[in-house]
């Protein structure tokens, strides 16, 4: 088996990555290409009057102005059941499916249901004259009452995710509890905003289809095009090699993909969607904004007693999100007197989707926020007040942990940070002109499995291609897969080509919820013990005695060219333990007296996430999350104006995302843990767990260095002064 | 982005020739220009490139500095003339956008850069007095955190986001343009125009002329300035408030002062009474307190933005203290 | 796992929108009356191409010479994904037009690896993992070149403010100002 901590092995793709030789979604460039630029509504709810294409249509290079008045209409979304006599009626019922609206399927009616909405394409030459034709459609509309306040409609929250859980008599230990605190957080819509737009290059032959999409899920974007267009899933054929950053928003099959196949279609040429950086504030997801209650009874020794967790977040009636921000609440402390419930406001914005630690995050906000304010109610260290209530079970089913180092993260963290030499006292620490501030924050995530499948193939010259659907968004998913493959083989990582982002390769989950090192990384490696089994069977020989060199000299003795195996993973059905990754936070921020900006100046942040296959990209995925987190403690948050009902910040300058110059001194400490449990490899998946808690430990150092609790993100200049 | 044709000068005369045809544009660095044409934003019909135009020196003259108008941010922040005689000018240069942009932009299409507000930026189809004469304006009740506070109107509440043309407005400088007409001065403070009602009307720069270079004259308020700029993110940002200043310092006496803010007002607010308010004081926290308090009495906030009326004051005497160094 | 979609309905969509669009397609396989010449010198080689004036560089090289390192990341200079080097210098292709650029020599990321040979600062990047998902990495090693170049390397402090007009929404900048110092020794 492999170390606790996988060598630091530079990236199997960081060559094509250095040079420009990755080809992302887009830069796929295809003969007679033609490109679609988006139309999106400008109201947030009513039905379009009339579209008028007549200038655009007249346009230089303009071949197709598509919209509900001449689309042909689709087959039902996965998901969603298909009506009698409707095409796909004969289809068998589908699993929840990935597309991101199933109420709305793009062109299907003239119904408007938010700002931002894609309600006509223009097809054209070239780039250009695509987007200067959709500026010259002209549309009218008629207007109804939007819903555009969640403070207005915060009696209409609806529980879509089912997620009411109680336990014991919360509101009675709440009352009687000797110290309390009960606070309302708000955490704002915030945008995903990866690096590369989404985009996807769509060719069809015939009744086939070829998308090159720049997706996290292919093999829900195959199953959703196969239904909607009513072509067998063989049919259609995804490849997404690179994917520039997604971190949730690439999970579903948003509307433009729909577009530009259909497009397409109509149009008989390949055709490239590139949305802008504007219209991604619309129609791809984004964080909602969230206004959270929690209420936390304790006793002197501040031991809980009661935990209320409850609140609501924005979403719509197109799609299916709910913010499921009181997941962690269910994980985090022991405590027996709960109730926690996560309602959505439907309004006549855009679709919320899943974003890094999609729960957690905001939900963690507001706990570890709680949290560090029970500690000042209690007079207490905030570490050790989190000490105090540590879950030894899984709070939510009794469950054991199948790991848990959180008091070694505790302790490795505040010892590397010098926790111990912190003044409580706000304002008590100063440095020239500066207050300093120390807090620090649990954080936790679930560890996620879903089958997957993979194929392992050896040559005879010992090399080894490694088959599975998989997708690289920048995890470091092809790196530490070789690596895994050539462990589990015994042969140098050079020998091992790791094979992806394709499907017609064995499938896989979708690549989010941290999931994809446990589930792709359960495949690989049984595929690869598998094979290593069946080729020592061929030669009569011990599986332990197979090294590097056997499987050339094996293959070669019996005339074979390759061997290869394939293994189906699956998860058990019923999973003995509970599977979480946790970590703490440490964080020192710099405030000027006078012009309150916050700068974190250092941070320590430990985790402990199972077995880490690869130190170097672990550790950046760390930093990503964390980096991330400093964006939503501090700069991140799209603006609504509810009475135009659109975001406005709609670009990269005013959306802000932290600069190189806003990241000062990380360190990440990686706990070594040992899971024979969590799953075959001992993973517990790292992608979001470094972004939990973060803003609150920036939140609480800024309490401590201010005095002032900042309880809706992100932390601003004007909220300090 | 709508079709235009495109043409090239070599010389000042041509291009202003070409450069007063019917819906022309002049393009320099184009980082303005361009990604307002992308935003639907700006619509020339004659795009007008002046890169290869003779208007890239930076010169001693006598009494001051002259800039050609096409000479680039970042090669003008590191100048030594100007890093020597001038250093709010290069200070607000090295804190304005990033390294590339600077590399591009130039000096005269930064004094034109346009506001960063999205109402009129992105949201093309809402109301916009600036972009869309006597539509209205979405600011005034709308997302406003970033918006003015000095100099504003009924019909427009829009910063003015250039750095570099606050410290101009501190320094005195004062641009020749070149028109059809012949050429001409404009003292950079009477350059940029208030909204008031006809908020699309953001400068003094007939069509066809073009700016052809800035000059700023030599003083000890130039000799002694800084800029200050304050923002969330630590970079790459425009600002919520900066300050230029110069002072012209007898020991603590402040013989007089150059006060300009930036982040605050419809166009780069060059602070009068603040000026006033320091001349003949002392280099104190309260006298630059005062001077603060003074020009800020005119300020008016909107319902996200009354923080900047503190933070503008607050950076004024953080900049002054500053620069008056140890007989503050 | 995904359930398997059986579909049996047939595709749903006709090709071809009738008369108009075939007509309109006719009429696109000819030369765009507004395009104007333009030679680009890219990694040294000179491409003639006639150009819609309304092209910008990035869109230039991407869509028309297929030279797909610089991305597209905001398109409007607020993110340094599109950045390359023309005379020298960083700059932004993204709002830069095609036209302006006749005559200057303009190195993309593509031109930066002679002889299949990493520069010090490409190897710097992969051995610090200065990227993740490798979409901004392009514009970063480009301006990274430049800033060297520029003697911006002197601290951290200085190649972070240097470095911050390339954003990078992975969170890579302590691997970025690791190989910006890494290879700025190496080169000095």
């Amino acid at each position: 088996m492999m170390p606790p901590l996988g060598p630091p092995l530079d990236r199997v793709d960081g060559r094509k990555k250095v040079t420009g030789g990755a080809k992302f979604a887009a830069e796929h460039n295809l003969e007679n290409m033609a490109y679609a630029a988006m139309v999106m509504s400008t109201i947030p709810s009513g039905t379009i009057r009339s579209i008028d294409t007549a200038a655009a249509k007249r346009s230089t290079g303009v071949i197709a102005v598509i919209s509900h008045l001449n689309a042909p209409r689709l087959g039902p979304a996965p998901g969603q059941p298909p009506a009698a006599g409707q095409p796909g009626a004969a289809a068998p019922p589908q699993q929840q499916g990935n597309f991101a609206e199933p109420q709305l399927i793009p062109f299907s009616d003239n119904k408007v249901h938010y700002v931002g909405q894609r309600i006509a394409v223009v097809v054209a030459d070239t780039i250009e004259h695509a987007a200067r034709g959709a500026e010259l459609v002209k549309v009218t509309y008629d207007e109804t009452p939007a819903r555009l306040d969640m403070q207005q409609f915060r009696e209409q929250g609806v529980d879509r995710a089912k997620s009411l859980f109680t336990k014991g008599d919360a509101d009675a230990a709440f009352a009687s509890a000797s110290v309390k605190i009960d606070q309302i957080y708000r955490t704002p819509h915030e945008h995903h905003n990866p690096m590369e737009a989404h985009s996807i290059v769509a060719a069809w032959d015939g009744d086939h289809l070829t998308l090159y999409d720049s997706s996290q899920n292919i093999f829900a974007v195959q199953q959703t095009m196969s239904r909607l267009f009513g072509i067998p899933k063989e049919n259609v054929h995804i490849l997404s090699q690179f994917v520039g950053g997604a971190f949730g928003s690439k999970g579903s099959t948003w509307p433009h993909v729909v577009i530009g196949v259909l497009a397409a279609r109509m149009v008989n040429r390949p055709v490239k969607v590139f949305l802008t950086r504007k219209q991604l504030f619309f129609g791809n997801g984004h964080r909602p904004e969230t206004q959270q209650r929690v209420a936390l009874g304790a006793n002197p020794e501040g031991k809980l007693l009661a935990m209320i967790h409850e609140g609501m977040s924005q979403s719509n009636d197109v799609c299916t999100y709910a913010e499921r921000f009181v997941r962690p609440t269910k994980a985090i402390y022991a405590v027996d007197n709960m109730r926690a419930i996560n309602p959505i406001v439907s309004l006549n914005l855009p679709s919320p989707t899943y974003m890094r630690a999609p729960g957690e995050s905001p939900g963690m906000f507001a706990i570890e926020s709680a949290m560090d304010e029970l500690a000042y109610a209690l007079k207490m260290d905030p570490l050790q007040l989190r000490l105090v209530n540590h879950a030894d079970v899984n709070p939510e089913d009794g469950k054991p942990w199948s790991s848990k180092s959180l008091k070694e993260c505790y302790a490795q963290g505040a010892d590397k940070f010098g926790w111990s030499k912190r003044n409580p006292e706000p304002r008590s620490m100063k440095s020239g002109r500066d207050l300093i501030g120390w807090g620090m924050a649990s954080a936790t995530y679930p560890a996620h499995r879903s089958p997957a499948s993979a194929r392992a193939v050896v040559k005879s010259d010992g090399t080894v291609t490694i088959y599975t659907g998989t997708h690289e968004m920048g995890m470091g998913t092809a790196t530490v897969m070789s690596q895994l493959a050539a462990e589990t083989l015994g042969i140098p990582v050079e020998r091992v080509r790791f094979e992806y982002g394709d499907t017609t390769l064995p499938p896989t989950p979708i690549s989010a919820g941290s999931m994809t090192a446990a589930s792709v990384g359960s495949a690989v490696f049984g595929a690869c013990d598998a094979l290593k089994k069946r080729v020592a069977e061929i030669d009569g020989v011990d599986p332990a005695t197979i090294n590097a060199e056997s499987y050339h000299t094996i293959l070669s003795k019996h005339y074979l060219d390759d061997v290869e195996a394939r293994f189906d993973a699956k998860p058990p059905q019923q999973e003995p333990h509970a599977t979480q990754a946790f970590g703490a936070h440490f964080v020192e921020v710099a405030i000027d007296q006078d012009i309150p900006v916050v700068r974190v100046q250092r941070m320590v942040s430990a985790f402990a996430g199972g077995r880490i296959l690869n130190a170097k990209t672990a550790r950046s995925q760390y930093f990503g999350g964390i980096i991330q987190g400093i964006g939503m403690a501090l700069l991140e948050e799209t603006h609504f104006d509810k009475r135009l009902g659109t975001f406005t910040n709609v670009n990269f300058a005013e959306y802000m995302v932290p600069t190189n110059a806003d990241v000062r001194s990380i360190d990440i400490i990686m706990v070594p843990e040992e899971d024979h449990d969590v799953n075959p490899i001992g993973v517990k998946g790292i992608g979001e767990i470094g972004i939990v808690g973060v803003a609150p430990a920036i939140a609480n150092a800024v309490f401590h260095a201010t005095g002032k609790r900042v309880r809706d993100l992100p932390i601003t200049i004007e909220k300090l002064m | 982005m709508q079709p235009f044709d495109f043409v090239r000068e070599h010389e000042v005369s041509t291009a202003v020739k070409a450069g007063s045809r019917d819906g022309a544009k002049f393009i320099a660095g184009g980082t303005n220009l361009v990604d307002l044409m992308k935003c639907d934003v700006e619509h020339p019909t004659h795009v007008v490139d002046i890169n290869a135009v003779p208007l890239s020196k930076v010169e001693q003259v006598p009494g001051g500095v002259r800039i050609g108008a096409l000479v680039r941010m970042s090669d003008l922040a590191v100048h030594p003339l100007i890093v020597k005689n001038f250093p709010a000018i290069s200070q607000s240069l090295l804190v304005s956008a990033s390294p590339q942009i600077r590399n591009m932009a130039s000096i005269g299409g930064n004094l034109m850069q346009r506001t960063r507000c999205p109402y009129f930026r992105e949201l093309t189809w809402t109301p916009c007095n600036k972009r869309n004469p006597g539509s209205g304006c979405s600011a005034i009740e709308g997302e406003n955190r970033l918006h003015a506070i000095l100099g504003t109107s009924d019909a427009c509440i829009a910063t003015h986001p250039s750095d570099l043309a606050v410290a101009v407005a501190a320094l005195d400088g004062v641009l020749t343009l070149r028109g059809p007409k012949g050429e001409r001065q404009v003292n950079a403070t009477d350059f940029h125009l208030l909204p008031g009602n006809t908020p699309h009307i953001e400068h003094d720069l007939k069509h066809g002329e073009m700016i052809t270079s800035l000059f700023i004259p030599d003083g000890p308020h130039a000799k002694r300035s800084s800029y200050l700029k304050i923002r969330d993110r630590a970079s790459f940002e425009f600002a919520l408030t900066a300050a230029a200043v110069g002072l012209d310092l007898d020991g603590s006496l402040i013989r007089s002062a150059r006060v300009a803010f930036g982040g605050v007002g419809t166009k780069p607010w060059r602070a009068k009474f603040a000026e006033a308010a320091l001349g003949g004081q002392r280099a104190t926290p309260d006298v630059f307190r005062a001077a603060a308090e003074a020009e800020m009495k005119s300020a008016v906030a909107h319902r996200q933005n009354a923080y900047k009326i503190e933070l503008m004051k607050r950076t004024l005497v953080r900049a002054l203290s500053d620069l008056a160094g140890g007989v503050a | 796992m995904i359930g398997s979609a059986a579909a049996t309905a047939g595709l749903l969509v006709a090709p071809l929108l009738g008369e108009e669009a075939r007509k309109n397609a006719a009429a696109t396989q000819q030369a765009d009356p507004n395009a104007i010449p333009v030679a680009l010198d890219v990694n040294g080689k000179v491409h003639q191409l006639e150009l819609d004036p309304r092209t910008t560089l990035l869109d230039a090289l991407r869509e028309h010479l297929d030279i797909t390192g610089p991305k597209k990341g905001c398109d409007q200079g607020a993110c340094g994904a599109c950045t390359v080097l023309i005379d020298g210098r960083r700059v932004l292709s993204c709002l830069n037009l095609a036209a302006m650029n006749s005559g200057k020599k303009i190195v993309t990321v593509e031109g930066l690896a002679g002889d299949g040979r990493l520069q010090a600062i490409q190897a710097a990047f992969i051995r610090n993992d200065g990227f993740q998902c490798g979409y901004c990495t392009s514009g970063q090693i480009c301006s990274a070149v430049a800033l060297i170049r520029e003697g911006r390397a002197h601290s951290d402090a200085e190649i972070r403010e240097w470095m911050s007009g390339n954003v990078c929404r992975c969170g890579c900048y302590l691997g970025i100002v690791e190989a910006v110092k890494e290879a700025s020794n190496a080169t000095v």
